[in-house]
C-alpha cells in the first residue's frame, strides 16, 4: 500500500469507529485531495463529516478548534505546509494554549495533516519543512511519517489523542521510500516491508522512536524522507549506522536516543529543514546533555542550507546520500 | 467606446503573446523539459491584456500564481521570461524565482506568488507608497475569484477603501479554486458583491471580452489616478487547461461540455473576427502577428534552453544566512 492508501486507509478506520470524527480541508471533499489522501471519504461519510473549505488556513484551523473544543474529532488537511502561516497564529495562540489557559476544561483534539518537503520541483512555497516551527510551541505533538505502516498507525492514534497533534507527510514519500536518489527510478511502497499496512485498526504509539537500521557505528538521529536517505548513504559508505527514526518529534523518545548513543558514541542528525534553528538544534543540545561523557566526536549536522527552498539547484540543497555518507565518514574517523 | 485601431491592434497583439508564451511553456512542461508547478492562463488573455493596457509603465501591478500573462502584458520580455521559468541564470530572477515567483521590478511587475491572497496587500502597499511620494501612479493586484475567500484579500480592500488608496483590485473569476467550483466555497455568485462591504464600487466585466476589460480598467484607473480610490473588476473568465500544467492530474473536476462553452468565446479568436469585421485589421496583418510572435517565442526558448543554470555558489547569494558557522562546510 502507498503512504497516501495507507492515510486514506487511517481516515476510513477513524470515521468509521467515531462518529465524532469530521475530515475538511481545501479540495478535500468533492475532489477527494490534491494528492488524493481523502478520496472516496464524502462518498462514504457524507459532506457533513467529509468537506470542502474554502481557500483560508486560518478559518480551516480555527473551525476545528471550535469544533474540537465542542466535541467533534476534526482531522483537517493544509494542502501544503507552505500554506499554513496564514493559520500559525490559530495553531499557536489557540490550539496549543486553550487546555492551559481554561486548567483543563476545554481541549482540542485536533490533527492537523500538512504536506511536506521537497524533491518535487515545487520552489519556495511548494517545498518547506517546518517542523521546528510547531516543536517549538509548549502544547503541540509534533508527528513526522515515514512509511505507510507508520502513517496509518500513528495517525488513527493521532485523532484519538486528546490534545492538538500536527501531522507532516513527506510528500517525496507517497509514492515510494525516497532515497535522495532522483536520477533513479523509485522504488515502489509495494516492494518494501514498510508498505505491509494491516486492514482495520491499529495504532503506532506517538512518542516511541523506531530503530530504522540497527548498527555500532555512529547513531543517526532522523525523521521522515531522511530516514530512507540515510539508510541509502548508510548502505552506500558500508558504514554501519544505526539510523533512528524519530517518528514523534515532541514529545520526543529520549530513551531510545540516549541508550543508542550510549552504544555507539558518536552522533549524526540529518534533517532536511533550514539548519538553523531547526529541529537538529535540540536534538543535539538534548545528547550533549544526557550523554556527554559517551560521546568520542562533536554531533554533527546534515541539514538543508539556510536559504529559501531553492528553484534552481533542488539537489544541491536537499542533503542527499553523498553529503551524508561524507558526514558519516567524518564523525567515524574523529 | 470605439477604440482607435491602435489599442485595438495593441490589445491583440499582447493576447497573441501571452497565449504563445503559456503554450510554448505548457509544452516544455509536458515534456519534463521545465522544472515546478506551471499555472497556464490560456482561456484568461484578455483580462490581463485589457487593464494592463490601461497603465502606465510606471504602475505597478501584483500577481498570483497565474502570473505569467500579468507580466507579459506590462511588458515583460520572453527571454529572461522563459530562462526564469527553466531556472537559469540569465532569468528575471536568476533561476531563484521560477514561475511562481517571477518578478521584475523595471516593468512594474511586483512577483508572481506562490501563496493565494499574499500579493494584494503588497500591491496596496506599493498604492501607500505612490500616495505619499504624489507622483500619481496606480496599483493593480490580480487575483482569482477563490483568493478572496482568503483574510489577506480582505484585510487588503479594507485597508485601500478605508486609505483612500489609488487600487484597482483585478479579480480574476474563473468560476474554480483549483478542483473546487465557487458555489461550493461562497455563498455569493458574484465576487464584485464584495466590494459593497468595503465601502468601494466595483464592475462586472466579460473578461473574454478585451474591450469590455479595456474600458471598465480604464476607468478604475482613472479613478484611482484622481484620488477617488480603489475599486474592484470582477472579470467573468475561464481557463482552458487544467489547474496546472496542461493535462495536469488528468483527474475531472469540470465538464467537457463546460470546457467547449468557453472555448467557443475565445477571447483572442472572437476578437480577430470583430476587429477583421470592422476593417482595422486584415486577416493577413492577423498571421504576421501570430508568425512574428511564434518566432520570438522560438527564440526565448532557444535562449533558456542554452543559458546556463546558476552556479551552486549562487545559492547563498541574496539572502541573509548564518549557514558558515556550522561544522559542515558550506557549499
Ligand atoms: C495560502 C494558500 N493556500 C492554498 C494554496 C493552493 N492553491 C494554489 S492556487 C489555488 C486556487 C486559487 O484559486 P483562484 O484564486 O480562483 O485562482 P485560479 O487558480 O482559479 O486562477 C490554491 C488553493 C496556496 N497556493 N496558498
Ligand atoms: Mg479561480
Amino acid at each position: 500500500m502507498t503512504m497516501i492508501e495507507a492515510i486514506r486507509d487511517a481516515h476510513f478506520v477513524a470515521m468509521e469507529q467515531d462518529d465524532r470524527v469530521v475530515v475538511f480541508g481545501e479540495d478535500v471533499g468533492y475532489f477527494g485531495g490534491v494528492f488524493r489522501c481523502t478520496q472516496g471519504l464524502q462518498e462514504r461519510f457524507g459532506n457533513h463529516r467529509c468537506f470542502d473549505a474554502p481557500i483560508n488556513e486560518s478559518g480551516i484551523v480555527g473551525a476545528a478548534i471550535g469544533m474540537a473544543a465542542y466535541g467533534l474529532r476534526p482531522c483537517v488537511e493544509i494542502q501544503f505546509a507552505d500554506y499554513m502561516y496564514p493559520a500559525y497564529d490559530q495553531i499557536v495562540s489557540e490550539s496549543a494554549r486553550l487546555r492551559h489557559r481554561s486548567a483543563g476544561d476545554f481541549t482540542a483534539p485536533l490533527v492537523i495533516r500538512m504536506p511536506t518537503g521537497g524533491g518535487i520541483f515545487g520552489g519556495q512555497t511548494h517545498s518547506q519543512s517546518p517542523e521546528a516551527l510547531f516543536t517549538h510551541v509548549a502544547g503541540l505533538t509534533t508527528v513526522v511519517v515515514s512509511n505507510p505502516y507508520d502513517a496509518k498507525g500513528l495517525l488513527i492514534a493521532a485523532i484519538e489523542d486528546e490534545d492538538p497533534v500536527v501531522f507532516l507527510e513527506p510528500k517525496r514519500l507517497y509514492n515510494g521510500p525516497f532515497d535522495g536518489h532522483h536520477d533513479k527510478p523509485i522504488v515502489p511502497w509495494s516492494q518494501h516491508p514498510l508498505g505491509e499496512v494491516p486492514e482495520g485498526e491499529y495504532r503506532v504509539e506517538l512518542g516511541k522512536a523506531r530503530i530504522h537500521r540497527p548498527g555500532s557505528a555512529l547513531t543517526v538521529l532522523t525523521y521522515g524522507t531522511h530516514v530512507h536517505v540515510s539508510e541509502a548513504a548508510a548502505e552506500e559508505s558500508g558504514i554501519d549506522a544505526e539510523i533512528i527514526d524519530l517518528r514523534t518529534l515532541v514529545p520526543l523518545d529520549v530513551d531510545t536516543i540516549v541508550e543508542s548513543v550510549q552504544k555507539t558514541g558518536r552522533c549524526l542528525i540529518v534533517h532536511e529543514a533550514t539548519v538553523t534553528s531547526g529541529f537538529g538544534a535540540e536534538l543535539s543540545a538534548m545528547v550533549q546533555e544526557r550523554c556527554f561523557y559517551n560521546l568520542e566526536a562533536p554531533i554533527t549536522r546534515v541539514c538543508g542550507w539556510d536559504t529559501p527552498y531553492p528553484h534552481a539547484h533542488e539537489w544541491f540543497y536537499f542533503p542527499g546520500p553523498d553529503r551524508i555518507a561524507d558526514a558519516m565518514r567524518k564523525v567515524v574517523s574523529t | 467606446m470605439e477604440l482607435n485601431t491602435d489599442t485595438q491592434l495593441d490589445l491583440h497583439h499582447t493576447m497573441v503573446r501571452i497565449r504563445l508564451f503559456e503554450e510554448a511553456a505548457g509544452q516544455l512542461a509536458e515534456a519534463a523539459k521545465l522544472p515546478g508547478f506551471l499555472h497556464l492562463c490560456v482561456g484568461q488573455e484578455a483580462v490581463a491584456a485589457g487593464v494592463c493596457a490601461t497603465l502606465n509603465d510606471d504602475d505597478q501591478i501584483a500577481s498570483n500564481h497565474r502570473g505569467h500573462g500579468h507580466l507579459v502584458a506590462k511588458g515583460g520580455q520572453f527571454r529572461p521570461m522563459m530562462a526564469e521559468l527553466m531556472a537559469k541564470s540569465t532569468g528575471y530572477c536568476k533561476g531563484k524565482g521560477g514561475s511562481m515567483h517571477i518578478s521584475d521590478l523595471s516593468v512594474g511587475m511586483l512577483g508572481a506568488n506562490g501563496i493565494v491572497g499574499a500579493g494584494v496587500p503588497i500591491a496596496v502597499g506599493a498604492a501607500w507608497a505612490n500616495s505619499l511620494r504624489g507622483r500619481g501612479q496606480v496599483s493593480v493586484p490580480f487575483f482569482g475569484d477563490g483568493s478572496t475567500n482568503i483574510g489577506a484579500f480582505h484585510e487588503a480592500a479594507n485597508m485601500a477603501a478605508a486609505l483612500k488608496l489609488p487600487v484597482v483590485f483585478v479579480c480574476e473569476n474563473n468560476e474554480y479554486g483549483e478542483f473546487t467550483p465557487r458555489d461550493k466555497t461562497m455563498a455569493i455568485a458574484d465576487i464584485v458583491d464584495r466590494a459593497a462591504g468595503y465601502g468601494m464600487p466595483g464592475v462586472i466585466v466579460d473578461g473574454m471580452d478585451v474591450v469590455a476589460v479595456y474600458e471598465a480598467a480604464s476607468e478604475a484607473v482613472d479613478r484611482a489616478r484622481r484620488g477617488d480610490g480603489p475599486s474592484l473588476i470582477e472579470a467573468k473568465t475561464f481557463r482552458f487547461y487544467n489547474h496546472h500544467g496542461i493535462q495536469n492530474l488528468g483527474l475531472r473536476y469540470r465538464t467537457d461540455e463546460e470546457v467547449e462553452h468557453w472555448k467557443q468565446r475565445d477571447p483572442i479568436f472572437t476578437f480577430e473576427d470583430q476587429i477583421v469585421g470592422a476593417g482595422s485589421t486584415t486577416r493577413e496583418h492577423i498571421t504576421e502577428v501570430w508568425n512574428h510572435e511564434r518566432a520570438n517565442i522560438a527564440d526565448a526558448v532557444e535562449f533558456a534552453e542554452h543559458s546556463p543554470t546558476p552556479t551552486t555558489d549562487q545559492l547563498l547569494t541574496d539572502v541573509y544566512t548564518i549557514s558558515s558557522q556550522t561544522a559542515e562546510v558550506s557549499p
